[in-house]
C-alpha cells in the first residue's frame, strides 16, 4: 500500500466564514506521499473553499495547515507555497499565446531568462513522467488534455510534492480520462501525493484509495474507498435524512414513462417540434457533415458522442448560437434561419449553454434579472417599462421550482455556487415557454442532487408542457431520461438507441464508432 | 439579508465563498450600493469649502448657475459617453460630433458672407440637421465596430479626426458667428437665474437614469454590457441594442455641441477635437463609476462626475492661477479625483440595479 507514506500535508480544525455564510467547520485531513485522497461534496459544501485555502489563495480564520510537519509560508507567498503544494484548476491558467516551457516556469522565471535552460528543464520533466509534449509548441494549439500536462507539469517544475486536481475530467473526453487516471497512478507511484475533486464517484473508486467527504462545510466521512460502496458515499454527501425522496422522484418517475402521446408516430408531422434537415457546419467544436434528426412534442432525444463529434455544434447550431454551412433548421414546421439566437428564442427554441460561465448569465446582475431575461418584453408595458417587482415575482416560481439558493433575487449570480449558477440558466431557459429547448451538457460541474433536479425540471417539461427537449451530452448519465439517444461519430449521426433504458457499455462502444461492427 | 428565502426549502448548496458581498447584516447590498451612489458627496463639499475660503464669489448664485451652464454641455456628452462604456464600447469621436455637427448645421443656417454655404436654412431645421448628422456619425461608427468587427479605439480614434478635418474644412477653418437666437437659445438662454441648458441637461440625466433602471432596453445594455455571450443567448439582440447606444451616444454630444455654440455665440474650429474635451468626458464618467469594461455604472455617479469636473474647473478660474499651469493643475486634479473615486467607490466601482 503506497498510502503509508510519511504526512505531507495535513490540515488541522480549519474555521472559515463568508459573511454569515460557514463555508467550512472544523476540517482536518491528512495527506500522504503516494496516496490519491478523493474529496467529494456536493455544490456548495466547501470544496472550493477548502481548494482554495490549500493553494494558498484564501487565509482560514481558525485552524493551521501544515507541510511536512512544518507550519505553511504565509498565505500569499505564493512561490514557498507551491514547492509543496500546485493545483490544477478546473478552468485552464495558461496562457495560450506562450510555448509550453514558459508556460510551465509562468510566475518562476529568474529575472535573466535562458530560452535554452528553461526549454531543456521541460523537456527533461516531460521525459521523465513520460508525457509526450514538445517544449517549444506554443500552447495554444496543443488540444484540452494536451494543456492539463502542461498544469500538471508546471506543478512538477516548482517542485511541488502534493499535486491538487480540481474536477480534472469535467473538460476531458472519455479516453483522455483513462490516460489521466494512468498518470495519476504514476505520480502516486512517484511518491507525489495526490488530492483528486470529482463530482464522479466512479473515478473517485477507481484511482483514490481514500477518500473524504464535505457536507455543509463539514468532514463528515474519510475512509477507504475499497470499504465503501457508491451507496455510502452518496449518503454521506446527502445526509441521512435529507430529501433523498425528492431526489429520487423527479428520475424515477420519468424513467420507464417515455413520452410520445397516444398516436403521434414519426410520421405524424403534427407533432413534429423540430425537424433538422441535412445538416452541416464548421465548427472549432467539432464539425457536422450532414445530420437530420426529428424531435415530436414531449419526446427527449439525446445525443452523445465524443468531445470533437458535433455534439456541442448541433446543439448550439439548432439553438442559432452558431452559424450553419448547410441544410436546414424547422421548428414547428417553420424554418429557422442560422446564427440567430433572438429569431430561434422568438420561434420557440430554448438554450442552455454548454459554458455557463461564458452563456449563461451575466455575474453582476440579480438572480431575478438574469432569470428574466428571455421574457422583458412579456413583462414589459407597451413602453417596454418594467418594474423591479415585476421581475422578482415572475422569477419566483422558476426559482422555487428548482430550489434555487440565493440570499434573495438580487443577489448577483456571480456570487452563487455553480450549481444555483447552473439553475439560473436553467430558470432562464424554462422561463420563455419553449416548444424547444437544447440542453448541452446541462449537468457539468453539478452536484448529483442538483442534477437530477435539473434533469428532473427537463423531464417535467416534456411531460406537462408537451415540449421538446434536445439533451447533447457526453455524460452518458444524463441520458437516462432520454426516449432515445442518437450517437454522433465525427459529425455524422452513427446509431439511434430506441429503447430505454440505454445499455452503457453499448453506447460507449458506438461512441467509438465501432458498434455495427461488434454487433454484426 | 443572508439568510435563506423562505420558498426555498433546501438546496443544500449555498453561496459561493468569494462572496464579494459577505458583510454583516446592515452593510446589506442596498446600503452599500448607496454609500457608493453618495461616495462623490465628501469630496464635493470639501471643494465647495476649499472654493468659499479662496474666493469671496464662489458661494454666489449667479457663478453657481455659471457652474451649470458650462457644465451642461460637458455633462450631455458625458451621458451619451456613459451608455457607450456601459455596453462594454468606447467612442473617442463624440468630441468630433460635438464640434461638427453645430458646425454642418450652423454652416447651412448663416448666409454667405458669414462664411455659410449659401442655403439660409431656417435655425429650426438646422437644429433638426444637427441631430442627423450626430445621428448618421454614431451609425456609421456602430456599424464599423459591430458589424465590421472593428476595434472600437481606432475606428473612433480615427473618425475623431475625419470629422475635425470636415469641421475646418467645410467653412475653411472659419468661426461662424451671428447665429439666430434661436438656434443660439439651449445653450444661452436663462429662466430667472438658472439656464436653459442646465435645465435640459439635468431632464437628460433624470430620464436616461430611469430608463436605464427600468426600461427593458436600458436593462438589456446592463445586459449586453455584463456578458455579452449570456444576453446573446437569452435572445437579447445585442447588435441591435451596441448600434442604438452608439447612435443616442452621439446625437447626445451634438446635442451638447448646440449647447457649447449657444453659450460662446459661436461655433470654432476649436470646438470638439482642437480643445480636447473627450479626456473631460472619460473622466468624468470614470470619477462617477462607470465602468470602462461595460456592464457597471449609473447617471448619479455620472452626474456626480460632471458636477466635480466642473467645480474643480470654476475654482482654478477663480483663484487666477496662471494660464501656463492651468492645464497640468486641472490634470492633476482630474488624476487625483479618479484616486479617490477609485477609493471610495471600492473595487468594483458603482452598483447597477
Amino acid at each position: 500500500m503506497t498510502s503509508s507514506g510519511q504526512a505531507l500535508v495535513e490540515v488541522t480544525g480549519i474555521e472559515k466564514r463568508f459573511g454569515t455564510t460557514r463555508a467550512l467547520h472544523d476540517v482536518s485531513l491528512t495527506i500522504k506521499a503516494g496516496q490519491c485522497l478523493g474529496l467529494v461534496g456536493r455544490n456548495g459544501a466547501g470544496k472550493s473553499t477548502l481548494v482554495s485555502i490549500l493553494s494558498g489563495l484564501v487565509e482560514p480564520d481558525a485552524g493551521t495547515v501544515a507541510f511536512g510537519g512544518e507550519p505553511a509560508p504565509r498565505v500569499g507567498d505564493t512561490a514557498r507555497w507551491h514547492e509543496w503544494i500546485a493545483t490544477v484548476f478546473q478552468h485552464s491558467m495558461i496562457v495560450p499565446d506562450l510555448s509550453v516551457a514558459e508556460n510551465v516556469f509562468l510566475g518562476s522565471t529568474p529575472a535573466l531568462i535562458s530560452w535554452r535552460a528553461m526549454r531543456d528543464r521541460t523537456n527533461g520533466i516531460m521525459r521523465d513522467w513520460g508525457f509526450d509534449i514538445a517544449a517549444g509548441t506554443l500552447c495554444r494549439d496543443l488540444s484540452v488534455e494536451q494543456l492539463q500536462i502542461v498544469e500538471i507539469a508546471r506543478a512538477l517544475a516548482r517542485g511541488a510534492k502534493c499535486v491538487l486536481l480540481d474536477e480534472p475530467t469535467a473538460t476531458l473526453e472519455r479516453d483522455a480520462g483513462r490516460r489521466l487516471f494512468d498518470r495519476v497512478r504514476q505520480l502516486t507511484a512517484g511518491g507525489v501525493a495526490v488530492l483528486y475533486i470529482s463530482h464522479h464517484l466512479e473515478e473517485v473508486f477507481e484511482i483514490c484509495q481514500d477518500v473524504a467527504v464535505l457536507r455543509d462545510g463539514e468532514l463528515v466521512l474519510a475512509a477507504r474507498t475499497a470499504e465503501l460502496s457508491r451507496d455510502d458515499l452518496v449518503l454521506a454527501m446527502v445526509g441521512q435524512n435529507h430529501q433523498t425522496q425528492s431526489i429520487e422522484r423527479p428520475v424515477a418517475a420519468l424513467v420507464g414513462h417515455p413520452s410520445p402521446g397516444p398516436g403521434a408516430t414519426p410520421a405524424d408531422g403534427e407533432g413534429v417540434v423540430l425537424s433538422v434537415e441535412d445538416l452541416t457546419a464548421d465548427s472549432l467544436r467539432g464539425r457536422l457533415s450532414g445530420v437530420s434528426l426529428q424531435v415530436r412534442t414531449g419526446e427527449i432525444v439525446g445525443i452523445t458522442g465524443l468531445l470533437s463529434a458535433g455534439v456541442a455544434t448541433i446543439g448550439r447550431v439548432i439553438a442559432g448560437a452558431e452559424e450553419s454551412s448547410g441544410g436546414e433548421v424547422r421548428v414547428r414546421g417553420r424554418r429557422v434561419p442560422s446564427g440567430q439566437r433572438d429569431v430561434a428564442q422568438r420561434a420557440g427554441v430554448g438554450y442552455i449553454p454548454e459554458d455557463r460561465h461564458s452563456e449563461g448569465f451575466v455575474p453582476h446582475l440579480g438572480v431575478a434579472e438574469n432569470v428574466t431575461m428571455t421574457i422583458t418584453k412579456r413583462l414589459a408595458d407597451r413602453f417596454g417599462l418594467l418594474s423591479p417587482a415585476r421581475r422578482v415575482a415572475a422569477a419566483a416560481p422558476l426559482t422555487g421550482r428548482l430550489s434555487l439558493v440565493s440570499s434573495g433575487p438580487g443577489q448577483p449570480v456571480g456570487e452563487l455556487s455553480g450549481g444555483n449558477q447552473q439553475k439560473v440558466t436553467v430558470a432562464r431557459t424554462l422561463a420563455h415557454d419553449p416548444s424547444l429547448i437544447v440542453a448541452i451538457t446541462p449537468t457539468r460541474g453539478v452536484d448529483v442532487a442538483s442534477k437530477e433536479l435539473l434533469l428532473g425540471s427537463l423531464a417535467g417539461v416534456a411531460r406537462d408542457n408537451r415540449a421538446g427537449v434536445l439533451l447533447c451530452s457526453d455524460e452518458l448519465s444524463d441520458l437516462d431520461i432520454c426516449d432515445r439517444v442518437l450517437v454522433l461519430v465525427r459529425g455524422e449521426v452513427f446509431t439511434e438507441f430506441t429503447e430505454p433504458p440505454f445499455d452503457r457499455d453499448a453506447l460507449i462502444v458506438a461512441t467509438e464508432g465501432i458498434a455495427q461492427e461488434a454487433a454484426e | 439579508m443572508i439568510s435563506n428565502s423562505p420558498t426555498v426549502a433546501d438546496g443544500g448548496a449555498g453561496t459561493a465563498p468569494p462572496a464579494a458581498g459577505g458583510v454583516g447584516s446592515w452593510f446589506s447590498r442596498k446600503n452599500v450600493g448607496l454609500l457608493r451612489e453618495v461616495a462623490l458627496l465628501p469630496v464635493l463639499i470639501l471643494l465647495i469649502v476649499v472654493g468659499t475660503v479662496v474666493s469671496p464669489a464662489f458661494l454666489t448664485v449667479s457663478n453657481f448657475a455659471g457652474i451649470g451652464q458650462q457644465s451642461a454641455a460637458l455633462g450631455v456628452v458625458v451621458v451619451g459617453e456613459s451608455l457607450i462604456l456601459m455596453i462594454g464600447g468606447m467612442d473617442l469621436s463624440l468630441e468630433g460630433t460635438y464640434g461638427l455637427a453645430p458646425m454642418v448645421a450652423a454652416w447651412l443656417i448663416v448666409p454667405i458672407a458669414a462664411y455659410g454655404e449659401g442655403t439660409d436654412l431656417s435655425p429650426y431645421l438646422g437644429i433638426v440637421v444637427l441631430i442627423a448628422v450626430g445621428a448618421a456619425i454614431g451609425l456609421l461608427n456602430g456599424l464599423l465596430i459591430v458589424k465590421g468587427r472593428l476595434n472600437g479605439f481606432i475606428v473612433t480614434l480615427g473618425m475623431t479626426i475625419v470629422l475635425a478635418g470636415l469641421q475646418n474644412g467645410i467653412v475653411k477653418a472659419q468661426t461662424l458667428f451671428n447665429l439666430p437666437p434661436a438656434f443660439g437659445y439651449l445653450g444661452a438662454a436663462s429662466i430667472g437665474q438658472v439656464p436653459v441648458s442646465l435645465i435640459v441637461a439635468v431632464i437628460i440625466f433624470v430620464l436616461v437614469g430611469l430608463f436605464l433602471r427600468y426600461q427593458r432596453t436600458g436593462r438589456a445594455i446592463y445586459a449586453v454590457g455584463g456578458n455579452p455571450a449570456a444576453a446573446r443567448a437569452a435572445g437579447i439582440k445585442i447588435d441591435r441594442v451596441k448600434i442604438g447606444v452608439y447612435v443616442a451616444g452621439s446625437v447626445l454630444a451634438a446635442i451638447g455641441g448646440l449647447m457649447e455654440a449657444g453659450r460662446v455665440s459661436a461655433v470654432t474650429g476649436q470646438q470638439g477635437y482642437g480643445e480636447g474635451i473627450i479626456f473631460n468626458v472619460f473622466a468624468a464618467a470614470v470619477i462617477g463609476g462607470v465602468s470602462l469594461k461595460g456592464g457597471r455604472g449609473n447617471m448619479i455617479g455620472a452626474a456626480s462626475g460632471v458636477i466635480l469636473l466642473g467645480i474643480v474647473q470654476n475654482i482654478l478660474d477663480l483663484t487666477n492661477v496662471s494660464n501656463y499651469w492651468i492645464e497640468a493643475i486641472d490634470g492633476a486634479v482630474i488624476l487625483f479625483a479618479l484616486f479617490l473615486a477609485r477609493i471610495v467607490g471600492g473595487e468594483s466601482t458603482a452598483e447597477t440595479s
